[in-house]
C-alpha cells in the first residue's frame, strides 16, 4: 500500500516528515499481524491510524472499518480528539465515534445500527459488543482492529479476554489484520504471539528508540530513613525540582503514600505552587478537573500513582519523579517516557529511595535501564475463569457449536495449548456448574440442543451474563462523600475494610483533603472537612508490586561486590557493617539470621521473591513452625525478607525451607488461608459462578450478598478438585499468593542455606523492626481477639463508662 | 459444647457457638433460618449455579447439636425452606435424612415468609408457638416480650486489634432475641441497621457466633 498523495501534502504543510516506521506501517499494512514498537513520542498512534486513513480516504468504505481498543477509557476520547486533526485538515470522509462504558444508551444504540467508519473502545466494551444477536451484522465489512498499550494488556486478565473476542471477530471476518501498538519490552516476541492468530507470525517494526534518558538518584544531604515508604525528608528537595521544572509528574507506588506525600509537600508548599493530585480512588469528577488543569497547563506537578502510567498526552511534562524503589524495571522506563512527549529528546527523570534498602534497589534499577535489561515475567497459560465467561458471552449472541469454538480459542497464543478436556470441563462449568452432585441437570444455564450446539436454557440469561462482563476486580470498596444539605460532593472511595475501623470523628487523607468521618449512610460514607495536619491515613490497597524477578537478582548481584563506589556513603557503609557482623545474602545461596532481641527469638530469611511470596512464605513457615512448638508469635514480610518472631528458636531451619515441605503446605494448610479465598472471589466473579451485578434488584444492606467464603469452604469440604478449586489453586502460583515466586527461591537455592545465629540484631534486619503490616499468627489468634475485645467492652459496660475507642490499625487485610 | 448462657423472661437458655439455641430445661433446639435448597432455588431462577452442598452442610451441623445438646424437641424457626419447590426438590437422600432427625423426638417447623403453609416433612407446622413465658415465632413484633424469633440474619462487625471481625450474632434485650440464620448459604444483616434499633432497647447485647462464641454489648460494639 502507499500513502495516497494528500497525505504527502498534509504532512509537508505541518512541516513534519513521515517517521520510517510510520512508512513501514503504511507499507505492510497488509500483513496479518503486525506489531509496532515504539517510545511514547513516536507518533505510534498515527502510525497505526494511517493506513487506515489512507484506506478511507477515498469514501468508497462502507460500514466499520477499523477497531481501536486501547486499556483506558479515557484514551479512547483522547484518540477521538487526536484523530479529527488530520481528518478535518484534509476533509476526509471518514466517521469517528468511541464507545466506552460512559457512552449514552442512545448514542449505543445507534452505533450498532449505522457503525461508525473507526469505532474506538475498550476491551470490556468489545467483549459486550460481540455478546448481541446482531455482531455478525455490525461487525461485517471490518478490516483492522488496533490494540493500543498491548504491553499493558498482555500482562493481564483483560488483554486475554480481549484476544478470545478478537477470536470471535476473526471468523466473523476473515481478512481481518491486526496491529498492536507497543511500549518498549524485555521479550517483543511473547506480545507478538500474543498478538497473531495462533500459529501465524506476526510482523515486529522496531521504531527508532530515541536517545537514552537522562535518570538519576535525586541526591539529598539527609539520608532516607531506615523504612517506611512517605519519603518526606525529600520533599523539600522535590519541591525545589519543581520549581525548576515546567510540568512535574511525582509518581508513587501505592495511593495511600500519594495521599500521604502529596498532603506533607502541601504543608510545605509555602509559595503555593499548583500541585495537583490524581490516582484510581478519587471521584471522577475530581480526576477530570486535574486532568484538564494539567491539559491547560495549569499545574506545576501532579502527585499520581500507576492511574497515569499509559498513554494519554499531557503536554509538557519535563520531568518524572518516581517516589520509592521502582519494583519494576520495565515500568520505569514506561514512567519515564511521560517526560518530554518530543521525539527525539531525551525524558528526564528522578528517583527518590524512601528508606535505606531502596536506595539499593534504586541503584540496582538505574543500572538496569542504562544497560537496557527490562524486567517480565512470562504470563504462562491463558487463565480459564476468562475463558467460562469467553464461553458465556459466545452463548449469549447465540447457540455454539463446541467443536468450532475450541478450535477458535486455540487461535489465541495464550490459549493455545488448552486441551479439549480443559475446555470441556469449562463448558460443563458453564452448563450445570460442573459439580459431581449433578443436582442442576434441571436448571442447566446452557443446554444441548438435538443437533449438538449450546445455548442458553433461558434466553433472559443473556442480559445477566452481559451485566456481569469484564475482569477487573474491584475490592468491595465504599464511596465517601462530603456530608451536607445539598446531597454531598463525592470525593472517592476507600476499602470496605478500612471504613469498617473508622468511628465518627476519625480522620484520614482523601484527594488531598483531610476529612472527618461521620456516619455510614446507605453504604457511602459520609464526612466532613477538617483542618487538622495530622489526619489518620486512608490506606486503601491500591496495587502493592511486588519487586520483580529480574530487579531482585541484580541487588543480590550488588552485594557481592567487594565495594560499592556508587552506593552514598551511609549505604554502602550500611552493607559493609553488614558484611562484617554476618553476612550479605547471595544469589544462589539462602541467608537465614537468628538473633535474640530483648530476649525473644528472631529468625529472618532473606528470600528476595517479592513481598506477596514473602508473605506467603511467612504463612507457611510459621505454621510449620506451630507444628514444631516453637510457639511463633507473628511476622513481617518486605520484598526481600521475612522476620519471624516466637517463644522458641528455630535452630535447624533447613527441613522447613525444602521444596516438598513447602509445597504440602501449599497444597493442604495455605488452602484455608484467607488470602487463597480471595484468590478465588476473584476467579468466581469472572467464571461467573458470583455475578457481579445482579440485574434490577439493588441490594439491601449486605443481606443479599453472598459470602464467596462460604462458597469457597463448602467446595473445599465437599467437592475439592472442582474447576473453580483447580483454577483457585492455579491462579495462586501468581497473583497475592505468588508461590511460583517461592519456587522460583527454592529452584535458585538448593540445598545452600546458610543459617547464622549471631549474638544481636543484624544491620540488614533492623530495618524490618521498623516495617508496617505485622502479621499476627492465627491459630486461636481471631478466638483470642475476640475474647480480649469482648471483655474490654463486657468490663466497661459495667462500669457504666463510655469506651475508650482502642488505637485502631488498618492493614492488608490477611 | 460451646455456648453463652443467657436469661430471656426469667427462663436460663444458651447462645451455642454454631448458631443454635439451647433451652436445657425443657431439652429443647432452636434453630432458625435454614434456607434448605437455596442453591436450587437460585439457579431454577436462572441465577448462579452455587455448589449445591448446603442442605447436606447444614443438616450435618444440626445433626451434631442435637446430637451434642441430646435435644427432645427441634424448633425450626421458620424460613426452614428457601420456597415450596425448594423443598420439594430436595433429594430422596436428604429427606430421609430430615425423617431420620425427626425420629424419637418433637418437631416443629414455624411458618416463615418463604416457607407458609404446611409441607410434606412430617413435624408439626405452626404459625407460632408459645411456651410460656416465651413465645416463638419468625418476624418479631414491635412490643412483644419473651419472644424468640429469626428472619433478620443478623451479623456484627467487630474492629479489634488489627481486623475487623465480622460474625452471625445472637441479638437480645430483656424482651427478645433474634436468632442468627443457622442455614449455610445465608447473608446477614449488619446489626447497625435501623431494623434492629426498632426492635431492639439501647442495652441490647450480642452473641457472636464462632468455635468461642462472645457476649458483647450492642450498643457499645463500635459496629459501623
Amino acid at each position: 500500500m502507499d500513502l495516497k498523495p494528500i497525505f504527502h501534502d498534509w504532512f509537508a504543510s505541518k512541516g513534519w516528515a513521515v517517521h520510517p516506521h510510520q512508512q513501514q506501517m503504511v507499507e505492510k499494512a497488509d500483513a496479518p499481524s503486525l506489531l509496532l514498537i515504539a517510545p511514547t513520542g513516536g507518533g505510534k498512534t498515527l502510525a497505526g491510524f494511517l493506513p487506515t486513513l489512507n484506506d478511507l480516504a477515498d469514501g468508497t468504505h462502507e460500514g466499520l472499518h477499523t477497531l481501536y481498543v486501547s486499556p483506558l477509557k479515557a484514551l479512547a476520547a483522547d484518540i477521538k480528539r487526536n484523530l479529527r486533526t488530520p481528518v478535518d485538515e484534509m476533509a476526509l470522509p471518514i466517521r469517528i465515534d468511541d464507545r466506552t462504558g460512559d457512552t449514552t444508551a442512545t448514542r449505543k444504540k445507534r452505533q450498532r445500527a449505522d457503525p461508525p467508519h473507526i469505532l474506538l473502545t475498550t476491551p470490556e466494551s468489545l467483549a459486550l459488543l460481540t455478546s448481541y444477536e446482531d455482531a455478525p451484522r455490525m461487525f461485517k465489512g471490518l478490516k483492522r482492529i488496533i490494540v493500543d498499550e498491548i504491553h499493558a494488556l498482555s500482562e493481564s486478565k483483560r488483554g486475554d479476554q480481549l484476544m478470545l473476542a478478537l477470536a470471535r471477530l476473526q471468523t466473523l471476518c476473515p481478512d481481518l489484520k491486526r496491529v498492536g501498538l507497543s511500549a518498549t519490552v524485555e521479550d517483543p516476541e511473547a506480545i507478538a504471539r500474543f498478538l497473531a492468530k495462533h500459529p501465524d507470525p506476526t510482523q515486529i517494526i522496531h521504531a527508532d528508540p530515541g536517545p537514552a534518558p537522562d535518570i538519576q538518584m535525586l541526591t539529598i544531604d539527609e539520608p532516607p530513613p531506615w523504612a517506611g515508604g512517605g519519603a518526606k525528608y525529600a520533599i523539600p528537595a522535590v519541591l525545589e525540582q519543581v520549581r525548576k521544572h515546567n510540568t512535574t509528574l511525582i509518581f508513587h507506588n501505592t495511593r495511600a503514600q500519594a495521599e500521604l506525600f502529596f498532603h506533607n509537600l502541601w504543608l510545605a508548599n509555602d509559595e503555593g505552587l499548583p500541585i495537583g493530585i490524581h490516582h484510581g480512588s478519587l471521584a471522577k469528577a475530581q480526576r477530570e478537573k486535574v486532568e484538564q488543569a494539567m491539559v491547560d497547563g495549569s499545574l506545576k506537578a501532579i502527585v499520581c500513582t500507576g492511574s497515569l502510567d499509559l498513554g494519554i498526552d499531557w503536554g509538557d511534562v519535563d520531568l518524572v519523579i518516581q517516589i520509592g524503589a521502582p519494583k519494576n524495571v520495565k515500568r520505569l522506563v514506561q514512567r519515564i517516557g511521560r517526560a518530554n512527549h518530543r521525539y527525539n529528546a531525551p525524558s528526564k527523570a528522578l528517583l527518590v529511595p524512601a528508606n535505606r534498602f531502596e536506595v539499593v534497589e534504586c541503584i540496582a534499577a538505574l543500572n538496569a535501564v542504562k544497560e537496557a535489561d527490562l524486567d517480565g515475567d512470562p504470563r504462562g497459560r491463558g487463565p480459564r475463569d476468562v475463558l467460562c465467561q469467553h464461553i458465556l458471552i459466545t452463548a449469549a449472541a447465540g447457540p455454539f457449536e463446541a467443536d468450532a469454538l475450541y478450535a477458535e480459542v486455540t487461535t489465541a497464543g495464550a490459549y493455545a495449548d488448552l486441551t479439549r478436556a480443559e475446555f470441556d470441563d469449562c463448558v460443563a462449568f458453564c452448563a450445570t456448574g460442573g459439580y459431581a452432585l449433578r443436582a442442576y441437570d434441571r436448571w442447566q444455564r446452557l443446554k444441548q440442543l438435538p443437533d449438538g450446539r449450546w445455548q442458553l436454557r433461558d434466553p433472559r440469561a443473556a442480559q445477566r451474563i452481559r451485566a456481569n462482563i469484564g475482569t477487573i476486580q474491584d475490592t468491595d470498596t465504599l464511596k465517601v462523600r462530603l456530608k451536607n444539605r445539598a446531597g454531598g460532593k463525592p470525593l472517592g472511595e476507600v476499602e470496605e475494610g478500612f471504613a469498617a475501623t473508622l468511628t465518627p470523628g476519625d480522620t484520614f487523607l482523601i484527594g488531598g483533603q483531610v476529612v472527618r468521618y461521620e456516619n455510614l449512610r446507605e453504604m457511602t460514607v459520609e464526612v466532613t472537612r477538617r483542618r487538622s495536619d495530622n489526619p489518620k491515613i486512608a490506606t486503601f490497597l491500591g496495587t502493592k508490586f511486588a519487586t520483580s524477578t529480574q530487579l531482585s537478582h541484580r541487588i543480590l548481584r550488588m552485594f557481592q561486590q567487594e565495594d560499592w563506589p556508587e552506593l552514598p556513603r551511609h549505604t554502602a557503609d550500611w552493607l559493609r557493617l553488614q558484611r562484617e557482623v554476618s553476612q550479605l545474602p547471595e544469589p544462589d545461596r539462602l541467608l537465614i539470621e537468628s538473633f535474640d532481641l530483648d530476649s525473644r527469638p528472631y529468625t529472618v530469611v532473606y528470600g528476595f521473591a517479592g513481598r506477596n511470596a514473602m508473605q506467603t512464605l511467612g504463612l507457611l513457615v510459621t505454621k510449620r513452625m506451630e507444628e514444631m512448638g516453637l510457639n511463633p508469635l507473628g511476622f513481617v514480610a518486605t520484598d526481600y525478607a521475612t522476620m519471624i518472631w516466637g517463644l522458641d528458636p528455630l535452630t535447624d531451619p533447613a527441613p522447613i525451607f525444602q521444596r516438598e515441605t513447602l509445597r504440602d503446605g501449599f497444597e493442604t494448610w495455605l488452602a484455608g488461608n484467607a488470602v487463597m479465598k480471595r484468590t478465588f472471589k476473584a476467579s468466581a466473579h469472572i467464571a461467573g459462578l458470583l455475578e457481579r451485578n445482579s440485574l434490577g434488584q439493588r441490594k439491601s444492606g449486605r443481606q443479599a450478598t453472598f459470602s464467596s467464603d462460604i462458597l469457597y469452604d463448602t467446595l473445599q469440604k465437599y467437592e475439592p478438585d472442582h474447576l473453580m478449586m483447580q483454577i483457585t489453586q492455579e491462579e495462586a502460583t501468581r497473583g497475592l499468593v505468588d508461590f511460583g515466586r517461592i519456587e522460583e527461591m527454592i529452584e535458585r537455592v538448593g540445598a545452600r542455606i546458610d543459617h547464622r545465629t549471631l549474638p544481636r540484631l543484624t544491620p540488614l534486619a533492623a530495618p524490618l523492626l521498623l516495617e508496617p503490616g505485622r502479621v499476627p499468627v492465627k491459630g486461636l489468634a481471631e478466638e483470642r481477639l475476640l475474647a480480649e475485645e469482648a471483655e474490654r467492652l463486657m468490663a466497661i459496660a459495667l462500669r457504666g463508662e463510655t469506651p475508650e475507642p482502642e488505637k485502631k490499625q488498618w492493614r492488608v487485610p490477611y | 459444647m460451646n455456648g453463652v448462657e443467657l436469661s430471656l423472661a426469667g427462663c436460663r437458655l444458651i447462645a451455642l457457638g454454631t448458631g443454635a439455641l439451647h433451652w436445657p430445661d425443657r431439652q429443647m433446639l432452636i434453630v432458625s433460618d435454614l434456607h434448605l435448597g437455596k442453591s436450587e432455588r437460585i439457579a431454577r431462577r436462572g441465577g448462579m449455579m452455587l455448589p449445591p452442598y448446603e442442605t447436606r452442610d447444614t443438616l450435618t451441623r444440626l445433626e451434631a447439636d442435637i446430637a451434642a445438646t441430646g435435644a427432645q424437641s427441634v424448633i425450626c424457626l421458620g424460613d426452614s425452606f428457601d420456597d415450596r419447590s425448594a423443598a420439594e426438590s430436595l433429594s430422596e437422600d436428604e429427606r430421609l435424612w430430615i425423617k431420620r432427625l425427626q425420629a424419637g423426638r418433637r418437631w416443629v417447623w414455624i411458618e416463615g415468609n418463604h416457607d407458609p403453609g404446611p409441607l410434606d416433612f412430617g413435624g408439626t407446622h405452626l404459625a407460632e408457638l408459645p411456651l410460656a413465658p416465651l413465645v416463638l415465632r419468625h418476624i418479631a413484633r414491635p412490643g412483644a416480650s419473651g419472644e424468640i424469633s429469626g428472619h433478620y440474619h443478623p451479623k456484627v462487625q467487630l474492629p479489634t486489634r488489627g481486623r475487623v471481625i465480622s460474625r452471625p450474632a445472637f441479638l437480645f434485650d430483656t424482651s427478645r432475641l433474634i436468632m442468627p440464620s443457622y442455614g449455610t448459604y445465608t447473608g446477614g444483616l449488619r446489626a447497625d441497621d435501623p431494623a434492629f434499633a426498632r426492635l431492639l432497647a439501647a442495652d441490647a447485647h450480642a452473641v457472636l457466633m464462632g468455635p468461642a462464641p462472645q457476649r458483647i454489648p450492642l450498643c457499645l460494639s463500635g459496629g459501623l
